[in-house]
């Protein structure tokens, strides 16, 4: 959810790296992002994630079928490191598939969330006129629907299909947002020399888009699709924590967690694993993505940078109205 | 200190610093001013009712399609005869067999004589709608104002006190909560107070439903509805909290380095007054927006906290009535959260325009 700061301060320093050039640029941003502990320290923890969650089912016997007749919901010990559940499945394996899931939609969902955004709001700016105003509309349309109903009501049409399917779907209606702000950069973009330069030697518009439109802008991008991450996850755990997502015999932490609720109190284990690592991974999706933001738009925090863009902002992006995304 | 006239209309540099006037202050144009805020008002309306139509049919269409009521009837016991259960979907207009869009017809029909129609059990939506609503409002008062004050508060002092101990402290708390999903918060809460209770031998912390319905008399049912009241508050409040005081410790940031300050301060107000008279009420506009539509679009986001502690309002009904397969209830939810996109829109653009002639364009 820290796409609010990011949807506010993404249209800012993005179109400042056109001056800069290949390596050299790549190392400063590198340096700028190791300097913030924190981010540095949320890309570590990811990948320790990521790590734990494919490899840490090897170091246990249990497989995730696995039933321990004589363990039904006990304790974290040697054996069951997470504990086990009510019919005596291995606490560790399930959370670590959650992960799994979890880390890997979320993974696909964000830059695919971005890639939408990217090329609905760059075509409707690059080509204005009654396409602009079809696509903005239909952006329009998009933002009034109640993602998440509709989220739920389509959930019986993909049961028992692939979970791609569903991945899809929540990047299908997370990208109106980050779609208005291409659209307003390509605006501006699309009037430097170097695009006009283009279009006068006969280059055709989807090359244009391509080639010089959309690298001008992936800061933004990049910015974009990390926290499309953390958007996607929070979106995934929590319609597989009303049983809309993930589907049985499949986990999801959003579906262990739903499935731990019950006794907290009892068998906290079953709630407090799941529920421990969804966050850790959200919060260190979320510190790379600050990271990144002030690493690659240098600007994004200065008090002055701001208030001059909001000044001649265009009516119809105001900078209040990105915020729809995070009400919903 | 010497004396000054404190108010914002004797401080034409401040941008947008009329927040507490009445919309529309007179101007020496103003009736031509109006004219032209109506009419692009008027226009911004029309659009928005049509993306309410069309957002809110898409939605019935779809629940149409994929909802399955007939499997509510089939589901009891005993079974009713296929003959009866084709007459009780036909009578609720539910019929999988009926053509999607005369069923369509059929609903906004309806919807024009201010009908939701029925549910699958037979009770009337509108009822349920006017009930529900009712609900969320009593849940989500305490929620916003307490949400909204306390964040703004929070970021602003937060952007005073830069790079201080308490603002990294809060940031680092704003992320953790941010990070948290507001179902793993409330069943954690949850966990926390079922413990205190336990360990204090009380129940001071009361869950599930608004109140004990068994208790009648005034002051104790009041007392009662305090009680279920605190945890989905909290729930709530932390969550807005967070992300709000995120939001205004940077327009607050912007603000605190604004030439307009300096000059608050060079006419001789102290810095506090300063910020308090002009920095903190021009931060607070860019906020409003999101506090629109935070606090209107509350009455179905509050789905997981209203799920989890039993409180059966619009955001628990969301979800109920698609796992119930109840098309028309479903239907009467999307109508209302696409009607809240719209009213949230327009709250937002018509202070929008009372504060910032740049809107009108």
């Amino acid at each position: 959810m820290s796409a609010l700061d990011a949807a506010k301060e993404l249209g800012e320093g993005a179109l400042a790296p056109s001056s800069a050039t290949g390596r050299g640029r790549g190392r400063l941003l590198m340096r700028r992002f190791a300097r913030n502990r924190l981010a540095l320290f949320g890309l570590v923890v990811i990948v320790l994630l990521f790590l734990a969650a494919y490899l840490g089912p090897y170091l246990t016997h249990w497989q995730l079928t696995d039933i321990d007749f004589d363990n039904f919901q006990t304790r974290p010990s040697p054996t069951h490191w997470f504990g086990t559940t009510q019919t005596g499945q291995d606490m560790f394996v399930l959370t670590m598939r959650g992960a799994q899931k979890s880390l890997v939609i979320g993974l696909i969902g964000g830059p695919l969330t971005t890639a939408i955004a990217a090329l609905v709001g760059s075509v409707a700016g690059y080509l204005g006129g009654w396409v602009d105003r079809v696509l903005v509309w239909f952006i329009d349309v998009m933002l009034v629907m109640p993602s998440f109903l509709l989220l739920a009501i389509l959930s019986p049409t993909f049961k028992g299909k692939t979970w791609l399917l569903f991945v899809v779907l929540l990047a299908a209606f997370a990208w109106m947002v980050s779609a208005r702000i291409v659209r307003s950069l390509t605006m501006t973009l699309k009037n430097r020399e170097f695009v006009l330069a283009a279009r006068y030697m006969g280059v055709p518009a989807p090359k244009i888009i391509l080639r010089h439109i959309l690298p001008n802008m992936a800061s933004l991008l990049i910015i974009d699709a990390t926290i499309g991450v953390a958007v996607t996850i929070l979106g995934e755990s929590g319609l597989s924590y009303f049983g809309f997502g993930i589907q049985p015999p499949d986990v999801s932490l959003g579906t262990l967690i739903s499935a731990g609720q019950q006794d907290v109190n009892t068998y906290p284990w079953l709630f407090l694993f799941p529920a421990g690592i969804l966050v850790a991974i959200i919060l260190a999706v979320n510190f790379v993505g600050d990271g990144l933001r002030d690493a690659l738009d240098p600007n994004s925090s200065g008090a002055k940078a701001r208030a001059k863009r909001r000044a001649d902002a265009p009516a119809d992006e105001l900078p209040g109205e990105t915020v729809v995304e995070i009400a919903q | 200190m010497p004396t000054h006239r404190a108010g914002p209309s004797n401080d034409p540099g401040i941008p947008g610093a009329g927040t507490e006037r009445k919309p529309l202050p007179p101007t020496p144009h103003g009736q031509a001013r109006e004219w032209r805020v109506s009419a692009y008002l008027l226009r911004r309306l029309l659009n928005y009712l049509i993306l309410t139509f069309v957002g809110a049919s898409v939605a019935y269409l779809l629940a149409a399609l994929a909802l399955n009521p007939k499997s509510n009837y089939e589901g009891k016991h005993p079974t009713p005869p296929p003959g009866v259960i084709t007459q009780m979907l036909d009578e609720r207009n539910l019929n999988p067999d009926t053509d999607v869009f005369v069923r369509y017809g059929h609903w906004l029909d309806g919807l024009a004589h201010g009908d939701f129609g029925t549910e699958v059990q037979g009770g009337s939506v509108g009822q349920d709608l006017a009930r529900r609503v009712g609900v969320s409002a009593r849940l989500l008062l305490f929620a916003t104002v307490i949400g909204s004050v306390g964040g703004i508060a929070l970021g602003a002092w937060n952007a005073v006190r830069q790079y201080r101990a308490s603002d990294q402290l809060s940031a680092l708390g704003s992320f953790l909560l941010i990070s948290t999903p507001v179902f793993a918060l409330a069943i954690l809460l949850k966990a926390l107070a079922i413990w205190f209770n336990n360990a204090s031998g009380t129940s001071f912390f009361q869950f599930d439903n608004e109140y004990d319905a068994t208790i009648t008399a005034f002051w104790p049912q009041l007392l009662s509805r305090a009680q279920h009241l605190v945890l989905p508050t909290v729930s709530l409040v932390l969550g807005e909290i967070a992300i709000l005081s995120r939001y205004q410790r940077s327009t607050m940031l912007d603000v605190l380095g604004s030439d307009f300050l300096r000059t608050a301060r060079a006419k001789g107000l102290t810095r506090r007054k300063a910020i308090y008279k002009h920095g903190l009420r021009t931060a607070i506009i860019p906020v409003m927006t999101f506090l629109v539509y935070n606090t209107v679009l509350l009455f179905t986001g509050a789905t997981f906290t209203e799920t989890i502690f039993d409180w059966n309002g619009m955001g628990q009904w969301a979800v109920t009535s698609i796992q119930g397969n109840d098309t028309n209830a479903v239907a009467a939810v999307s109508l209302f959260v696409a009607g809240l996109v719209l009213i949230a829109g327009l709250v937002s653009e018509i202070a929008y325009a009372a504060l910032d002639p740049r809107v009108r364009a």
